[in-house]
């Protein structure tokens, strides 16, 4: 094979198939390279789509791709062993003609993206393992190598769309190596049960759904996060906690989300349901700080790969969208100046990658990570206690005066991080935050 | 109130997973050692799969047929120089239904 391409796409994700979509609508040459038998069959995610940003790149996306239900209501759950402390939105403005958030389940989603891939003109090859990228004498990335046989292509620009764990940029040097400390383990579990029954259980009706995120006792004082998602005919349910924190307290993955499932709050929500998957994977969660070198001669990065992905609200596809299609218009002003695919030109990625809610959202909360991972004892476990404690103090009327409770109940907080703790995770909490 | 805890066999799960193995060609391998170091170990515990056993002699073993590709075995141990971890080839692993 000597057949050069305008670009080759690594990956077929949410961020390679943004990027292959864009460059091959506006005529480049494309290929794209994916590992898996098909799109999608080696893609994980809860999965939550914003379409705001799949319309700014298939704008009519709603006529024919598989959406699972739009979202009306979202619940954020402070749990200990036995309650919740929920705030819950739930709003009739989230039934509108063009819905805002829907479920997705990424092996159909992705299937479909891909086919628009297809469709705009991209050579999509499948169940092809990128191994390397290959450069000229002066490390200009001109191609990759493939296990395929006699299999080096060549093109002026590689997008590396390869995901959180991809090979070719941490080997080439390109990027380091995710930290322990940066990157959470999720696993995930597939349950159905019938549409009715989860109609039920969630009150909602028709293409209406629901979704549930909890922090708290059962992440066992790792920094984590657990969620429910509901589908049509099925619930993803999954927790991840920062790789660091399961090594250091080498709790199991799967006992994790077992003990999830068999929790009070959780277990009638799933009750009957019969799994058909179980799934993991790694999720970037080193925020601002964490974001590699973005572009150099022949090479932009994009997605999970560069680490584009907001933790706090837990938004991660639409960062992937928007990065793969900035970084294809990028590529395509380039072209259009006749300028060569050089680290001076690819610059305007992030440039324009600067400019987006992308890089602005993970810089307003560029400290959050550090503070989360370093007092996960106190923020996923303390806490939760302290406010189930308080809030069923509050509720249960068992004659003790009021002025008692609430004395036991500020004891408590201060009992467990002393005054001046409790003040100093306000203060760095919210400096963290703004 | 007590909690009845129905315990699922890790294999168990992944008996609902559709995987195509690459006999004979395991993407992770895990370099000789006589003493697994403190993130070998580790593996034993947290890989999602259950992929990482220890043997009688006290030495960490894979078997890599139900990984699930996740990576956390490469973030933990590749840089140290306890395992060699690769993708498998193109078409083979994991493949998920819905993922």
């Amino acid at each position: 094979m000597i057949e050069q391409f305008d670009a080759i796409v690594v990956g077929a994700g949410m961020s390679g198939n943004a990027a292959a979509y864009t460059l091959a609508s506006q005529g480049l040459k494309v290929l794209q390279l994916e590992r898996g038998e098909y799109p999608g069959s080696k893609n994980v995610q809860g999965a939550i789509m914003y379409a705001n940003m799949l319309e700014k790149i298939i704008p009519d996306f709603r006529d024919d791709a598989p959406l699972e239900r739009h979202l009306v209501e979202q619940r954020l759950w402070v749990m200990d062993n036995t309650s919740h402390t929920g705030i819950h939105y739930r709003s009739d403005d989230f039934n509108e003609a063009k819905p805002n958030r829907y479920t997705i389940i990424r092996a159909q989603f992705d299937k479909w993206f891909s086919r628009k891939v297809r469709e705009a003109g991209a050579t999509v090859l499948c169940e092809t393992t990128a191994t390397e990228l290959v450069r000229d004498g002066n490390g200009k990335v001109i191609g990759v190598r493939t296990d395929r046989a006699g299999g080096v292509v060549f093109a002026n620009v590689v997008v590396l769309a390869e995901g959180v764990s991809g090979l070719l940029g941490t080997r080439a040097g390109l990027r380091e190596m995710p930290k322990p400390e940066t990157v959470a383990l999720a696993v995930k579990e597939m349950h159905f049960l019938p549409e009715e029954v989860i109609g039920q259980r969630f009150g909602v009706k028709g293409d209406e759904g629901c979704v549930i995120e909890a922090v708290g006792t059962i992440s066992r004082s790792m920094a984590g996060l657990g969620f429910l998602y509901t589908n049509k005919e099925s619930i993803s349910l999954g927790i991840g906690c920062l790789v660091s924190d399961f090594a250091a307290t080498l709790e199991s993955p799967s006992a994790l989300l077992d003990a999830m499932k068999n929790h009070p709050s959780i277990r009638p929500l799933i009750a009957g349901s019969e799994v058909k998957e179980y799934a993991a994977h790694l999720i970037p969660e080193g925020g601002y700080r964490a974001i590699p070198q973005l572009f150099g001669d022949g090479w932009v990065i994009v997605g999970d790969a560069a680490q584009l992905n907001n933790a706090i609200h837990r938004e991660g596809s639409n960062l992937a969208m928007t990065s793969g299609r900035v970084a294809a218009e990028a590529i395509i002003k380039v072209k259009s100046r006749n300028g060569p695919m050089t680290k001076g030109n690819l610059a305007l990625y992030k440039t324009m990658l600067d400019e987006s809610f992308v890089i602005k959202d993970l810089k307003k909360y560029k400290d959050m990570p550090a503070l989360l991972h370093t007092n996960s004892s106190n923020f996923f476990t303390s806490y939760p206690r302290l406010m189930s404690y308080a809030a069923q103090s509050f509720m249960r009327v068992d004659g003790t005066p009021k002025i008692e409770k609430e004395r036991a109940t500020t004891a408590a907080f201060i009992n467990a991080r002393s005054r001046w703790g409790l003040v100093s995770d306000a203060v760095r909490l919210a400096l963290a935050w703004r | 109130m007590t909690i009845a805890v129905t315990k699922v066999r890790v294999e168990d799960k992944l008996y609902q997973n559709r995987y195509l193995v690459d006999s004979g060609r395991p993407h992770i391998i895990v370099r000789p050692h006589e003493k697994p170091s403190a993130n070998l170990l580790a593996l034993t515990y947290v890989c999602p799969a259950k992929c990482y056993e220890l043997n009688d002699r006290g030495q960490v073993e894979i078997t890599a047929d139900g990984c699930m590709e996740c990576g956390t075995c490469r973030i933990l141990c590749e840089k140290g120089g306890d395992i060699e971890w690769n993708y498998p080839r193109g078409g083979f692993g994991v493949l998920f239904k819905f993922g």
